[in-house]
């Protein structure tokens, strides 16, 4: 084939791709400022003809966006904050620290990994119900606070550690714990800004456990509290694209902003085997 | 503190978060599969009785929950292959050295991944919408008329297939690329100078030295895909004429809807049951094949 023909075609693919894969999105963006009933019409609009807020407005002061809003920050910086100091714990555990039946129990935490979450969901459940912690912030962030996978990815990582480093601490008489603060965690700086955006993103993003867990609209995040307002409003198109737009972008930012960190969790969480 | 104790104190966090609230709760599903646990059992405990396996027996007379399988393995016999071809063809043309602006191409293309399901699956029933959706009306540039995707049982769930192919791919995308990446340059050139075409190339240097990264992603996306529950939950409510009801939605309605927790455990447990077998046979085939 022609070079210029090959560069010409493989750079057109790769353009048209980007058009579908962000087209969505920016006509999320677009129908956001549309005034109502201005998406439904024929042929369907590039652009707000007469950009307007009122979806926003209407969001955070008649549907309570704002509370899912606030209740998605507290609950995914919860989960990520605690998830990251338990996985960061065991992982370094597994990685360096010597006890009896250490890789037995390694096995195990990574048999976890096989399980789909949502056959635990139904007893969860029903142990929140007895616990009286249905409907409420604990019920989403008690069973994030750790994960198999932050575990593995930590001990991957930690494995990289230099065993006379921590051996040379002990020598000069520093606790595990001191060893640990001061010594490991910062030499495990970039697993952790990768866990931490891994973890927030998705807790961000999870449907099904809040969906269960969250019987009133009090606690909803914004997944629940928008899915909930699509079924009522289900006509109210451009009301709906700025509900999105709430939901969606804070997550597209963040990921933006720490892409690299993003990209190294995801490839070094496929090399399991 | 010597190093053992160390070591269990660091672990205890984690331990205690895994073990009650992921570890007991799946063999909790177990035993509650063996219940009548209902409305009656969650208002009085004392209603409670021990069926041993009638709920699973109930389940295989029942058609919906046949549907519901049906749904889920069309989903993923269609979405997995789909979704495969589409990020291994976009890692290809990242991957090119003809491509320009990869950094900016490479972003575009993963972002739908970080999106949230729930969110963009609002964005995508109205560009589904049979009069004034982008999809129909692009279709109709290329002269083809009008479909009721989310409308008709047989388009409803191609619908959340494409969906879900525009949300995923860019996932295995990179993991594909990090692949080609991986393969070494020198067999390109020997293969070039023994006058090998670029089609002959591929098949014979890039698919054999991409085979275990293949068989790894197609593992872990069949997994995630007989997980479907938020794209029908938000798009279609199952339906219409319960053509999206997956396995988890039923899972969901039947425990959280009726309160029949007994034959939603073992609606999950089913589940799993399948998506293991589907993933060891297939590892299991590409074992014997040498594949992998």
């Amino acid at each position: 084939m022609n070079p210029r023909l090959a560069r010409a075609l493989v750079n057109g693919l790769l353009a048209g791709g980007a058009v579908v894969a962000l087209f969505p999105l920016l006509w999320m963006l677009s129908a956001s400022f549309m005034p109502a009933g201005a998406a439904s019409t024929l042929p369907p609009p590039w652009w707000p003809a007469h950009p307007t807020l009122g979806n926003y407005h209407a969001l955070f002061v008649r549907a309570g966006m704002g509370r899912y809003l606030l209740n998605s920050l507290l609950v995914s910086g919860a989960i990520t904050a605690l998830s990251l100091a338990c996985n960061l714990l065991a992982g370094y555990a597994f990685a360096k620290l010597r006890f009896a039946g250490r890789e037995r129990l390694f096995r195990a935490v990574l048999g976890l990994l096989v399980i789909p979450a949502q056959v635990a969901m139904l007893p969860l459940f029903l142990m929140f119900e007895y616990a009286g912690l249905v409907d409420s912030y604990a019920g989403v962030i008690l069973p994030g606070m750790a994960t198999a996978f932050g575990i593995f990815l930590v001990r991957q990582y930690a494995r990289g550690i230099p065993d006379e480093l921590l051996e040379a601490a002990r020598i000069d008489g520093a606790g595990e714990l001191r060893i640990f603060v001061q010594i490991v965690l910062p030499l495990l700086k970039p697993v952790i800004a990768t866990l931490a955006i891994y973890t927030f993103l998705t807790a961000w993003n999870d449907f099904m456990w809040p969906l269960i867990e969250l019987t009133g609209q009090d606690h909803y995040t914004l997944p629940l509290g928008l899915a909930s307002l699509a079924r009522e409003h289900a006509r109210d198109s451009e009301l709906m694209m700025a509900g999105a737009v709430v939901t969606v972008l804070p997550v597209l930012v963040l990921f933006l902003a720490m892409q690299r960190y993003y990209i190294d969790g995801l490839l070094l969480g496929s090399v399991k085997g | 503190m010597n190093a053992r104790r160390a070591a269990w104190l660091f672990l205890a966090p984690a331990l205690l978060v895994l073990v009650p609230f992921f570890v007991l709760p799946v063999l909790g599903a177990f035993a509650l599969s063996l219940t009548d646990y209902d409305l009656y059992a969650l208002a009085d405990i004392h209603n409670l009785r021990f069926v041993a396996l009638a709920n699973y027996w109930a389940l295989l007379h029942r058609p919906l929950f046949w549907a519901a399988l049906g749904h889920t393995l069309y989903f993923v016999a269609v979405g997995v292959p789909l979704s495969m071809a589409v990020s291994l063809g976009a890692a290809l043309l990242l991957h090119s050295p003809l491509a320009r602006c990869r950094a900016f191409f490479r972003t575009a293309l993963f972002a739908p991944v970080v999106t949230t399901a729930a969110a963009v699956a609002v964005v995508w029933r109205y560009l589904f919408d049979t009069r004034y959706g982008w999809v129909n009306h692009a279709l109709g540039w290329l002269g083809i008329h009008p479909v009721d995707w989310l409308g008709d049982p047989h388009w409803a769930m191609p619908a959340i297939i494409l969906f879900a192919v525009w949300k995923n791919f860019g996932y295995n995308m990179i993991i594909f690329l990090a692949g080609l990446q991986a393969i070494p340059v020198e067999l390109y050139e020997a293969a070039r100078i023994d006058g090998a075409s670029a089609w002959r190339q591929f098949r014979h240097v890039t698919l054999p030295l991409l085979g275990p990264t293949a068989l790894m992603v197609a593992v872990l996306t069949v997994s995630g895909y007989f997980q479907l529950f938020a794209e029908p939950y938000v798009m279609t409510e199952g339906g219409p004429l319960q053509s999206t009801t997956s396995v988890l939605y039923l899972m969901y309605e039947d425990g959280f809807k009726w309160w029949n927790l007994g034959t939603a455990s073992a609606v999950a447990f089913l589940l799993f049951a399948a998506m293991f077998a589907v993933t060891a046979s297939m590892l299991r085939l590409a074992r014997r094949r040498g594949w992998a």
